[in-house]
């Protein structure tokens, strides 16, 4: 026992000092070597920790690794990203969690509470995409069955679209459970044959249209652009009663379409106030579905981490950045 | 159903052979009798009855789910008003917050040669060189993953929540091992919650705390708390009468009895209780990432939504690793500590501090250099090689080669046997799932049982989740079923071959040790979004606790017994038939009960692939701000499930054990 002690300990020392001497060596010190974003123009305010939402879909992943990218590089900010659902996203505004939402899909009744109410956070603006959210059948089903994307028929068609998950009904493919959706009330109050199955996720919506398009299989699905996958498949929106305003605030007596969506930024208030450069470039902030659909392409399909998307984006867009970073 | 596994195989006696074998159990056998007549009433009355009486998907919202909905939005609005908010929840969360987020930070700061080398000084003071050198591995393999930020990240919530755990459950546990009546109090409270299914709770934390390190260190203690308070009483009380009695004749106080006769001789047994709280704490904190905790969890989330199979398997391989870590750390340390009071020979002080002294350096070097040095402080990209590429090829191959057969295995279990048994459950009449599942209650468990089950049950269709509760039901029994089977196959195999139990017991040991995560990406690759998946994931989880179980009650056979039946002319298969598996029987319930625990806190995971059922809406409820009362009330109904599917089989085993004597 004492002379396996004394081994030990004599192993732990031989371990110290060789460490020690891998110290004396030396190599780049931190401070030194790592202060990304030094390097970008000139002499702006320091930027500071910065917390971005970073809600679940390549879309929104799109808008947070080309601002994460820029404020990074650019500013030298410190980002972390929080991987939170759209609606926990606003909390995060009290709790202090999150600085940032990047893409805000309207929630008006979370508007009232955390910007009117609590006065805890504040709308930046339009980011610049436009936001549709619909339900979809892909292309060869509106040629095979022209009438299907009037919402009156699909009752006609639902046993097209019966699976092992829905049973003796049609299956409506939701996707992430946290997203945007009045489908359940919706399929109630229009009586449609249908049940909603929740998919889980974006990637799961994308992969059943691939397989419904590659293999000729029925599906209805909810869907949504900004969206990087329709530039390859073909979808058709199949039309419910027509959205006038109002007609959803009542969310179980929903019978009517998506509204179109002006998405937007939505800030923390004290974040806002810290006068941070960050702030700036986040109101300058604004670019178009199709400078989404491309980086969220790059992610998606192409299997870029963000950063070298962002930096692909970035390095093809310097017009856009430097309007960005104008007052930063 | 409970039936198919309760029964032992009653295939009439060779009437050749004189052996004798053991009694069928009687209990048993009756039981069967009268439940498959009332399986055969439901049935019947289903086949006239199915479609009325029932809920469907989607029914109003009830004055339950009303009131749980206000709640949430009352507790939401009034976070700065009310007093509770005020003066309890806001400091607590204040205090947490920044306690975590330092621990958090710090050890972010100190790089990834200062976490490895606390690791391994702590191995090698604590624990030996072998746990050392693990230790090493294992950090350094999170930066080989590309992972070191994230594992610290997890690694930084797990010792938070498990230090708090110790404190607090420390405290609760020493009071219980020094008062009988508050042990008496405190063991049922313990025991719900550790069949409380992870899931349940997930939404109440986040209206208590809203989302951030509080909520989840705070899910993750009532997970982690209780072993940790069972062990130190256990660890208390059986500290022998007569020393206690020793010492307060030589004229200790309470506190000097306590702090220095109990404790030191509890300690091997707290530190049990450790190891199994650290353990079951890392596996919380991975699901925590559902309302916000960072770390490895994250990524296997965000992997799971991406569908990206590799990515996901290459956190929940440095999950697995920060497991056998985290096990093994514990487990040596407890494991010399019981050497060293048993041989009494403590190292001289000495040796001691010289070995303190020199883990200390150690560990300052690593965080010195962390600190100081670039190389030490971000784990350079050049050493990562994450199992991403590899697994996603894997995965890909598996598309191309195996899914059609595993997809096809998918469709038709789903087709012909969840289908089914979902809408046997969903369109029987509810009052008449009720009255059966009461009666079986009454026969399997007695009638204190049934009374339980009566609650549970009116309670889901009180709370106005009666459909999602029997989706969530059905799958649970089949999982529960499969579970048995495979734990019945593998744990007679193992139970009946030393050789074979040698391999199989570390996967086991690991398997327990596993985080729920960890078993859904396989499953997903290989069984595609839906139930099923979910369904296999519960098996493969559960599996190890049943297999563990059974093949304790094959060993649990008297070897006489075996001896005899085999001079007798018994073949092995008669053995196993007619000797081991019924004199197992009781272990074979316990299992059962274990499995059924296990499935239901994994099935309602599968929410997260496609499963419908009150997983799902628990999941929405966290995420939905509309249906915060919904995910409350889900959370509640799998709480009322997971209660009544525990007290019926343990009943069965207790009933059992009265009637045979």
């Amino acid at each position: 026992m004492t002379q396996n002690r004394t081994r030990r300990v004599r192993v732990a020392t031989l371990l110290a000092v060789a460490g020690l001497l891998v110290a004396a060596c030396g190599g780049t010190k931190v401070n030194t070597g790592s202060s990304a974003g030094s390097s970008g123009s000139g002499s702006h305010k320091p930027c500071g920790a910065v917390n971005i939402a970073d809600n679940p879909w390549v879309g929104y992943e799109a808008d947070y690794a080309v601002v994460s990218y820029v404020l990074r590089t650019k500013l030298g900010c410190t980002v972390t990203g929080k991987n939170l659902t759209e609606q926990v996203s606003w909390q995060g505004f009290e709790s202090g969690q999150v600085d940032v939402i990047l893409e805000n899909w309207g929630h008006a009744d979370l508007a009232t509470q955390y910007i009117t109410q609590k006065k805890v956070a504040v709308d930046l603006g339009s980011q610049g995409n436009q936001g549709i959210i619909g339900w979809y059948v892909p292309a060869w089903m509106s040629q095979k069955y022209p009438d299907i994307t009037d919402w009156h028929n699909l009752n006609k068609y639902s046993s097209l679209f019966k699976t092992a998950e829905s049973g003796s009904k049609g299956q409506l493919l939701d996707g992430d459970p946290s997203y945007v959706t009045n489908d359940k009330a919706l399929v109630k109050n229009l009586n449609l044959n249908y049940t909603v199955v929740v998919g889980g996720s974006e990637a799961t919506l994308i992969k059943s249209l691939q397989t419904a398009t590659d293999q000729k299989k029925p599906l209805l699905f909810y869907f949504y652009e900004p969206q990087w996958a329709l530039a390859n498949l073909k979808v058709s929106r199949v039309l419910l009663p027509p959205y006038t305003t109002g007609c959803d605030t009542n969310a179980a007596k929903v019978a009517c379409d998506y509204p179109p969506y002006a998405l937007n930024k939505v800030a923390r208030v004290a974040f806002v106030s810290s006068g941070s450069p960050a702030v700036t470039v986040i109101k300058n902030f604004t670019w178009t579905n199709n400078d989404q659909n491309q980086v969220a392409e790059y992610i998606a399909n192409e299997g870029m981490k963000d950063d070298a998307a962002a930096k692909k984006w970035v390095d093809a867009n310097p017009a856009k950045v430097a309007a960005w970073l104008q007052g930063a | 159903m409970t039936t198919a596994v309760a029964t032992p195989p009653t295939a009439p006696p060779p009437a050749a052979t004189t052996t004798t074998y053991p009694a069928r159990d009687p209990w048993l056998s009756k039981r069967t009798n009268q439940l498959l007549i009332v399986l055969g009433v439901w049935v019947v009355l289903y086949l006239f009855l199915k479609g009325h009486w029932t809920f469907q998907d989607g029914q109003p919202t009830t004055t339950a789910q009303d009131k749980l909905q206000t709640l949430s939005q009352n507790a939401n609005a009034s976070r700065d008003t009310n007093p509770f908010f005020v003066y309890l929840i806001v400091p607590i969360t204040t205090v947490v917050d920044a306690y975590v987020n330092n621990v958090q930070s710090w050890l972010h700061s100190v790089g990834w040669t200062g976490p490895t080398a606390i690791a391994t000084a702590i191995g090698l003071v604590f624990a030996g060189w072998r746990t050392a050198l693990l230790a090493l591995l294992g950090f350094v393999a999170f930066g080989v993953l590309g992972l070191f930020y994230e594992s610290m990240d997890t690694l930084a919530y797990t010792l938070c929540a498990v230090v708090l755990s110790v404190v607090i459950g420390g405290l609760i546990g020493i009071l219980a091992g020094l008062n009988s009546g508050f042990n008496a109090f405190l063991t049922p409270v313990l025991d719900f919650m550790q069949i409380l299914p992870t899931f349940a709770y997930l939404p109440l934390a986040t209206l208590i705390f809203q989302i951030g390190p509080t909520s989840a260190v705070f899910v993750t203690m009532v997970y982690a708390v209780p072993p940790v308070i069972r062990l130190t009483a256990v660890g208390i009380r059986e500290v022998s009468g007569t020393t206690v009695e020793a010492a307060t004749s030589i004229g200790s106080t309470r506190l000097q009895l306590l702090r220095k006769v109990q404790l030191p001789m509890a300690k091997n047994t707290i530190v049990l209780g450790i190891n199994q709280t650290t353990m079951a704490a890392l596996s919380m904190v991975t699901i925590a990432a559902l309302i916000g905790a960072p770390g490895l969890g994250q990524v296997v989330v965000k992997a799971i939504e991406s569908l990206n199979i590799g990515v996901a398997f290459n956190a929940g391989l440095a999950i697995v690793i920060m497991a056998i870590v985290l096990d093994r750390t514990t487990t040596a340390i407890s494991l010399r500590t019981e050497k060293q009071r048993r041989t009494g020979r403590e190292p001289s002080r000495r040796l001691r501090l010289a070995g303190y002294g020199a883990g200390a350096v150690l560990a300052l070097v690593g965080i010195i250099e962390g600190q100081q040095y670039v190389w030490a402080n971000i784990f350079q990209d050049s050493w990562t090689h994450p199992v991403s590429a590899p697994v996603n090829s894997a995965t890909r191959w598996i598309e191309l080669n195996v899914q059609n057969t595993t997809l096809a295995i998918t469709d038709w279990c789903t087709l012909h046997v969840i289908v089914p048994l979902t809408s046997f459950l969903t369109s029987s009449p509810w009052w008449l799932v009720v009255l059966a599942l009461v009666v079986i209650a009454q026969l399997l468990a007695g009638v204190r049982i049934a009374v339980v089950t009566a609650v549970c049950m009116l309670g889901c269709v009180g709370l106005g989740l009666w459909y999602q509760s029997m989706w969530t039901l059905g799958s649970v029994l089949i999982a529960a079923v499969l579970t048995m089977v495979l734990g019945a196959l593998l744990g007679v195999w193992a139970g009946r071959n030393a050789w074979v139990e040698r391999w199989i017991r570390p996967t086991l040991d690991a398997g327990q040790t596993m985080p729920a995560f960890v078993y859904l990406p396989p499953c997903l690759a290989l069984f595609g979004v839906g139930r099923f998946t979910g369904i296999v994931a519960a098996v493969v989880y559960a599996a190890p606790a049943v297999i563990k179980v059974v093949i304790e009650g094959i060993h649990g056979v008297s070897p006489t017994t075996i001896e005899a039946a085999e001079s007798a002319g018994s073949s092995r298969w008669q053995i196993i038939g007619k000797v081991q598996l019924p004199m197992a029987r009781p272990h074979l319930l316990l299992a059962f009960n274990q499995g059924v625990i296990y499935v239901l806190a994994m099935v309602v995971v599968g929410g997260l692939v496609g499963a419908q059922g009150l997983g799902l809406v628990v999941v929405q409820g966290f995420s939905q701000g509309t249906q915060a009362g919904q995910g409350l009330a889900a959370g509640i109904a799998i709480v009322l499930l997971g209660v009544m599917l525990d007290r019926i089989t343990q009943g069965a085993g207790k009933l059992r054990k009265s009637a045979v004597g």
